[in-house]
């Protein structure tokens, strides 16, 4: 008997000393791994399939590198894989002068006979512009991003001159064509490499195992779990501080701040603006802050009755308490939007009229518009945090909750985000709590992929709204590189989408990450996006 | 033993039947196209379509769809996933031994903690210690493991610092994937850090370990306690204790063999209490195993995984209880020589 108290005990014990042991890790270990608390699996490791940000981090932002960059925190251009560039006195030809030495991944499944030269640009941009190509239906998915700037149209072709010297025929002058060169579905993939899969018969495994020429490169993925990246030795820029590069795929916010205060975790994405109040408070947590380049918004299905009606569209513009949500959904770091683009960009409206909150008005919209009683409808409402919507869910309730007092009943709607995703591009939705963050600053970024004619084909206009004249005022724009004249035509477009009211604009935020203490180099990108290149850690706190 | 196997062969057999009728039928009462569903929420032309009609047998009758699928099972074609586009069968062995490594350090915890707290407290019957320990069982074993897990990590990881707050292993060790199973993976990594990463996979396991056993642990003690009772009041074991037999070798000799019948039963039953616990345990803490799987699934509408995760989860715990009840036999000699 007392053998088996004793036994008791001892299992305890052993639990307790299990818990509490230090445990010897190796000392450089923990200065050469970053470990970045990411909020999602990727949907896939080739930037020219996906449009979400978390896709972009874990491809785009840390494997690949396009012809032109932005300098980091800012939406100016800079080289790239591109030394340098001329553009004809029409503005019609893009030609572009190639680094010479650019190395691609060498990996277990990849060794390169070559370095990066003008084929890999052909490949990477006649993939997604020809449908004749090879690679154009290997994953089966549309080039939401490309598709939606319309550059199927726009480039007439791609010379390339001699091995290092491209030249991009436009259809018209393109005033935001460089900029649109530096964002990441224009990342340069590896033509050999493709060849070599297409031979193995296969293709997509080079949306699965990416080779690039970016500063880390891919090592091994496990779904829902980690992504694991090491350093690119032969970097042209040069090989960077960190050894090994992790994302730890950790949906639940809460859980990544508790990674990051326990020291599991060095850099966490989209922290809750709770998480950014306590973590102001303490010595190893550093808050990083940017006002944000991005738009949340509720957009309206205008293929589904009721929400092809202008009217219920401005009714519900009246009926949501803005500030309530801005108080209560972002604690306050966030201000009312009202036009569907930031006011940091240049080409802000700013004389425009915004809805007020005014519950009455709407009633009499919809009285006006057929429905005295209401009507019912779906809220979808996004399942990730993101720096534009920290918590989407919180936002529905709200809303809810308003459109109960002008008389209609709502259902709040959520999937997993792959399916999310998949399900609003076919518009299965009435309306949605989504967001944009901008991708190169210009102001077409967000006309054109989220309210243009092209965007509602392709799926990424979640309103599926089409207006003629506000299409042709933001094609227009597109075309003239004068930057007054550009402001002129977006102030009109502006004024139309307020009045035909696809939305309701919700809020600007500003945008944080947070990081321990230690991570050293980490700048913010206007855009959001989480480059790792040039970061480095100091020894353990 | 072996004269059981029939009738425990015949049961499994009946078991399987009524585990695939039911993922058949699942696919099947569904809304919406069969085949839309098992092709995933992607637009699929009609080439495609008709494939996938061939197939499954979706243009034929139920009896022989249900034959086509059976088919496809025995040969090990459980469907593909519709969201990673890989078998199911590969995503579940290689998800598996995440699982199965949880589960067994969790029934490790709950029968070493269990067995010795339930004799103790059955042989000092309405002692202090018995009160308490069988009080506290019965919080155990009706305590909301969401919350119980939340509570222990907001304890032992945010508070006190000791163990990591989710995952299986720190990230900064790069060990590759071998068995699946992380203590041996680490042991057999080769790296320099090998050690240190298999304390830290211990570290890892520990919580979660716990608050999955917690459950079965309170059941175990109940049980053994009651069972110990039982037997400690019977005439043989006072006929034992007349004659003088030590008290040491009458529990473990006489007593505890006898009372091991009913808790081993019970401990059996844990198994499936175990998967379902796994599901939300894997949830708080981020741990990629079957449970988390078959959820993200869900929430996916990855039908092809929901329905072959089904049917793979369901028989291994067939195949548990089977075991189970084979050491049953083993243990029980009246069930042994048939009676």
């Amino acid at each position: 008997m007392t053998s088996l108290c004793r036994f008791v005990c001892l299992t305890v014990a052993a639990l307790v000393m299990l818990g509490g042991c230090e445990n010897p890790e190796p000392e450089n270990l923990r200065n050469e791994v970053l470990v970045f608390c990411s909020e999602g699996s990727p949907e896939s490791f080739n930037p020219q399939l996906v449009t979400s940000g978390t896709s972009f981090d874990a491809s785009a932002h840390n494997i690949y590198d396009q012809l032109v960059a932005f300098a980091p925190g800012s939406s100016r251009i800079m080289p790239g894989l591109a030394e340098s560039w001329t553009v004809s006195d029409d503005g019609t030809r893009y030609r572009l002068n190639l680094r010479h030495d650019v190395q691609f991944h060498n990996t277990r499944y990849f060794s390169p006979s070559r370095s990066f030269n003008a084929d890999d640009v052909l490949f990477s941009f006649n993939r997604q512009r020809l449908e004749s190509h090879d690679y154009h239906r290997v994953s089966g998915r549309p080039y939401l991003y490309f598709d939606s700037m319309g550059l199927g149209d726009l480039i007439l072709d791609i010379r390339k001159l001699d091995n290092y010297t491209v030249e991009f025929q436009l259809a018209r002058p393109e005033a935001p064509f460089l900029a649109t060169l530096a964002m990441e579905f224009a990342s340069i993939l590896s033509a050999e490499y493709a060849q070599q899969l297409l031979a193995a018969g296969t293709p997509r495994k080079l949306d699965r195992r990416p080779i690039g020429t970016g500063p880390f490169k891919f090592e091994r993925y496990e779904k829902d779990a980690y992504i694991r990246y090491t350093a690119h030795d032969d970097y042209w820029a040069g090989k960077q501080k960190l050894n090994g590069l992790v994302f730890a795929i950790t949906p639940d916010p809460s859980t990544r701040l508790a990674r990051l205060t326990s020291g599991e975790c060095d850099v966490m994405n989209n922290p809750l603006p709770i998480h950014v109040a306590a973590a102001s408070n303490r010595d190893d947590i550093k808050v990083l802050s940017q006002p944000g380049l991005n738009i949340a918004y509720w957009a309206f299905n205008t293929r589904r009755p009721p929400f092809d009606n202008a009217l219920v569209r401005r009714a519900l513009n009246y009926a949501i308490d803005r500030n309530a949500i801005i108080q209560a959904v972002y604690d306050g770091n966030a201000e009312v939007a009202k036009n569907p683009i930031p006011p940091i960009i240049w080409a802000y409206n700013a004389s425009v009229q915004d809805y007020e909150y005014d519950p009455e008005k709407a009633r009499e919209l919809l009285q006006l518009a057929g429905f005295p009683n209401g009507f019912t409808m779906d809220i979808w409402a996004i399942p990730v945090q993101r720096a534009y919507n920290p918590n989407a869910r919180k936002m529905a309730e709200m809303i809810q909750q308003n459109l109960r007092e002008i008389g209609i009943r709502s259902r709040i709607v959520t999937y997993e985000w792959g399916t999310f995703l998949r399900k609003l591009r076919f518009g299965e939705h009435d309306s949605v709590l989504l967001g944009w963050t901008g991708d190169n600053g210009d102001p077409d970024n967000f006309f054109s992929p989220l309210l243009s004619c092209a965007s509602a084909i392709s799926g990424s206009n979640r309103a599926f709204w089409c207006n003629p004249d506000f299409d042709r005022l933001v094609f227009e724009a597109r075309k003239i590189s004068d930057q007054e004249a550009r402001h002129q035509l977006y102030d009109q477009a502006q004024l139309i989408f307020k009045r035909e009211a696809p939305w309701l604009t919700i809020a600007h935020t500003t945008q944080y990450k947070l990081a321990r203490a230690r991570v050293d180099g980490l700048t913010l990108s206007p855009s959001g996006g989480t480059r790792f290149a040039g970061v480095s850690l100091k020894a353990p706190d | 033993m072996w004269r059981i196997f029939p009738e425990k062969f015949l049961v499994v057999l009946t078991s399987f039947i009524g585990i695939t009728l039911l993922s058949f039928t699942l696919i099947r009462m569904a809304p919406g196209d069969p085949v839309l569903l098992v092709a995933g929420e992607r637009s699929i032309d009609n080439e495609r379509y008709q494939t996938i009609e061939r197939q499954y047998g979706f243009d034929r009758s139920l009896p022989v769809q249900y034959g086509i699928y059976l088919k496809r099972l025995l040969k090990g074609d459980f469907g593909t996933s519709a969201v990673s586009r890989e078998p199911v069968l590969r995503e579940f062995f290689r998800l598996f031994p995440a699982t199965l490594e949880l589960a067994f350090c969790a029934m490790l915890f709950a029968l070493c903690l269990g067995l010795p707290i339930g004799i103790l407290a059955a042989m000092k019957r309405n002692s202090l210690f018995d009160t308490t320990a069988m009080s506290v069982a019965l919080v155990g074993y009706s305590m909301p493991i969401f919350w119980w897990g939340m509570l222990l990590v907001l304890f032992f990881s945010l508070l006190l610092g000791w163990t990591p707050v989710a995952g299986r292993l720190d990230f900064i060790y790069d060990i590759p994937p071998r068995t699946g199973f992380m203590l041996i993976d680490t042991l057999i990594s080769g790296k320099p850090y090998a050690l240190a990463a298999f304390i830290n996979a211990l570290h890892h396991l520990l919580l979660p370990a716990i608050v999955l056993g917690t459950v079965p642990l309170a059941i175990i003690a109940r049980m053994t306690r009651s069972s110990m009772l039982t037997v400690l009041k019977s005439d043989y074991i006072r006929t034992a204790r007349a004659k003088g037999v030590s008290s040491r070798r009458l529990i473990w000799i006489h007593a505890l063999r006898n009372a091991l019948i009913p808790i081993l039963t019970v401990a059996g039953l844990q198994v499936s209490l175990l998967v379902t616990g796994a599901i939300l345990t894997e949830t708080i803490f981020a741990w990629p195993g079957i449970g988390k799987w078959m959820l993200d699934a869900i929430s996916r509408r990855d039908y092809s995984v929901v329905q072959g995760g089904f049917v793979l989860i369901a028989s291994s715990v067939v195949l548990v209880n089977l075991a189970i009840d084979l050491l049953y036999a083993w243990v029980n000699p009246r069930i042994r020589r048939g009676r």
